[in-house]
């Protein structure tokens, strides 16, 4: 797919981004906000000090109801679908026959027979197929295309939330809640994608304009784009589908095998179990791990790393400078036996082999507000 | 008007007797963003025109330098690898990346002039 044969799809926000002077550029087809004047490293910094405003439309929302929601959601995800109680969200993937990963996605349990679903703007019509194909007569499937989604985040989010609804400060991180805000009925999350405390918020088409300009008027709020939420996810050391994970990669492999329980682990009964219960109990061949660079260049992504001496081991998925880490921060597949904090690799930068070490993740600490 | 020359990459060169100073322009300075990194040449490399000399990356991504002319450098500047947020500040004044003496100083000859460089941009809305 590329530009010039597909039109760019908008955003209902389109108008109020390019008079808030966002630079737009073609994103998943859409055309999307990747900075305001400000600039990426403002916005980044501002995320990080007070709160920004992040317009997600290009996301996919869905709704899976059925008396066997739950049950049948859980054919195609590893996570414990069962045991999220009604309120509640959790981050987790559909993964293919061979344990590689299709999209990763959030569920929300809005009711024991109503889960609501949030994916990735490049994989929705796939993953929607896939849920139509497995589970398309079992259950009610739709795709919500009448609402837009916001994220606000940073540690200033709580305080503006609040004042535009009160209850707001209340929920805890990973609840989902019908809520009104600035006099607009919402469901909103309180979770997001940058490390930081705040909530994504999905809002009829015809509501978001007045509900944006209500929050980008709240104290301390200015609006970020793409820009920013990506270098924000990279230092919270979170995944971006297409770069950190893939077909290619397993949970395991991922390093997210948190999202399993222990149930789950043992039971199995989604695709690719038998590789990753393998996986599991004998280790997976390699593993994505924070990887610092010793020096100020920023590795990008597809950067090589090699051992000391020289020896390929993979390569950076992402990669670049951390505003906050005030540096270069990077994260990259390497094999198991040197995926171990403190390990010294070498990156291969402009022909260079730079010095860098596998460090923990997250580069800057998850500040989620737990209750 | 000012005396730099300019190149369709957006470097400049002002040359004084057989000695150039280079640096990107302002309208690629303001197409880079935010420039958090920058690497600058050791005195004595010999560049070629249009060779790549030095580098500069904003938060989203690398781009490299060329060289306007061919000449050895003399000299990169340490204050932009020490504060590469100068580039945004000051791109065509105290934020240039490299000097070096010119082996051909007829190359100059081949660049736009502020006013063709001007309306070379303009081409580029």
């Amino acid at each position: 797919m590329t530009q010039s044969e597909t039109p760019m799809l908008t955003v209902p926000l389109d108008a109020l981004h390019r008079e808030l002077g966002a630079k737009m550029v073609p994103f998943a087809g859409y055309s999307m906000p990747v900075q305001y004047p400000a600039g990426v490293l403002a916005e980044h910094l501002h995320t990080r000090s007070g709160a920004a405003l992040f317009d997600v439309s290009h996301m996919g929302q869905a709704s899976i109801r059925g008396a066997k929601a739950v049950e049948l959601l859980e054919t195609l995800v590893p996570g414990d679908i069962q045991a999220l109680g009604l309120g509640k969200t959790r981050y987790s993937v559909f993964t293919n026959d061979q344990g590689g990963i299709l999209d990763d996605l959030m569920i929300s349990k809005l009711a024991e027979d109503h889960l609501f679903l949030v994916i990735n703007a490049a994989c929705k019509h796939a993953d929607f197929a896939h849920l139509k194909a497995h589970l398309g007569d079992k259950v009610e499937l739709s795709m919500i295309e009448d609402r837009s989604l916001l994220a606000l985040q940073g540690p200033g989010a709580a305080a503006a939330m609040v004042t535009l609804c009160p209850e707001a400060g209340a929920m805890t991180f990973m609840t989902i809640a019908e809520i009104t805000v600035a006099g607009i009925k919402c469901l909103a999350t309180r979770s997001g994608y940058t490390g930081e405390d705040g909530w994504e918020i999905s809002v009829a088409n015809a509501d978001v304009e007045t509900l944006a300009r209500a929050i980008l008027a709240a104290p301390g709020v200015m609006p970020a784009g793409l820009g920013a939420r990506d270098s924000l996810r990279l230092e919270a050391g979170l995944c971006l589908y297409g770069s950190d994970i893939d077909t290619t990669t397993t949970p395991v492999e991922a390093s997210i095998a948190w999202i399993m329980s222990k149930r789950r682990r043992a039971e199995g009964g989604f695709p690719g179990a038998a590789v990753i219960q393998k996986q599991l109990a004998e280790g997976a061949p390699r593993r994505r791990v924070g990887i610092q660079p010793d020096g100020k260049a920023p590795a990008r992504a597809h950067t090589e790393i090699t051992d000391e001496a020289g020896n390929r081991l993979g390569e950076i998925c992402s990669g670049g400078f951390g505003p906050s880490a005030g540096g270069p921060v990077a994260m990259g597949y390497v094999p198991a036996a040197f995926a171990g904090v403190g390990t010294k690799l070498k990156l291969v930068v402009r022909g260079k082999a730079m010095d860098a070490h596998v460090c923990d993740l997250p580069f800057v600490p998850h500040r989620y507000f737990k209750g | 008007m000012s005396s730099k020359r300019f190149t369709k990459d957006h470097e400049w060169i002002e040359v004084d007797g057989d000695v150039g100073t280079v640096g990107i322009s302002d309208y690629a300075q303001h197409a880079l963003g935010d420039v958090v990194f920058v690497e600058v040449p050791e005195p004595g490399r010999v560049v070629a025109k249009g060779a790549e000399a030095a580098v500069v990356e904003s938060v989203k991504a690398a781009s490299e330098v060329y060289s306007p002319v061919s000449g050895t450098v003399t000299a990169g500047n340490q204050a932009i690898v020490d504060q590469p947020g100068l580039v945004n500040e000051a791109a065509e004044g105290a934020a240039w990346f490299f000097k070096l003496t010119l082996s051909n100083p007829g190359e100059v000859a081949d660049l736009m002039d502020q006013a063709a460089y001007d309306a070379y941009l303009k081409t580029l809305e």
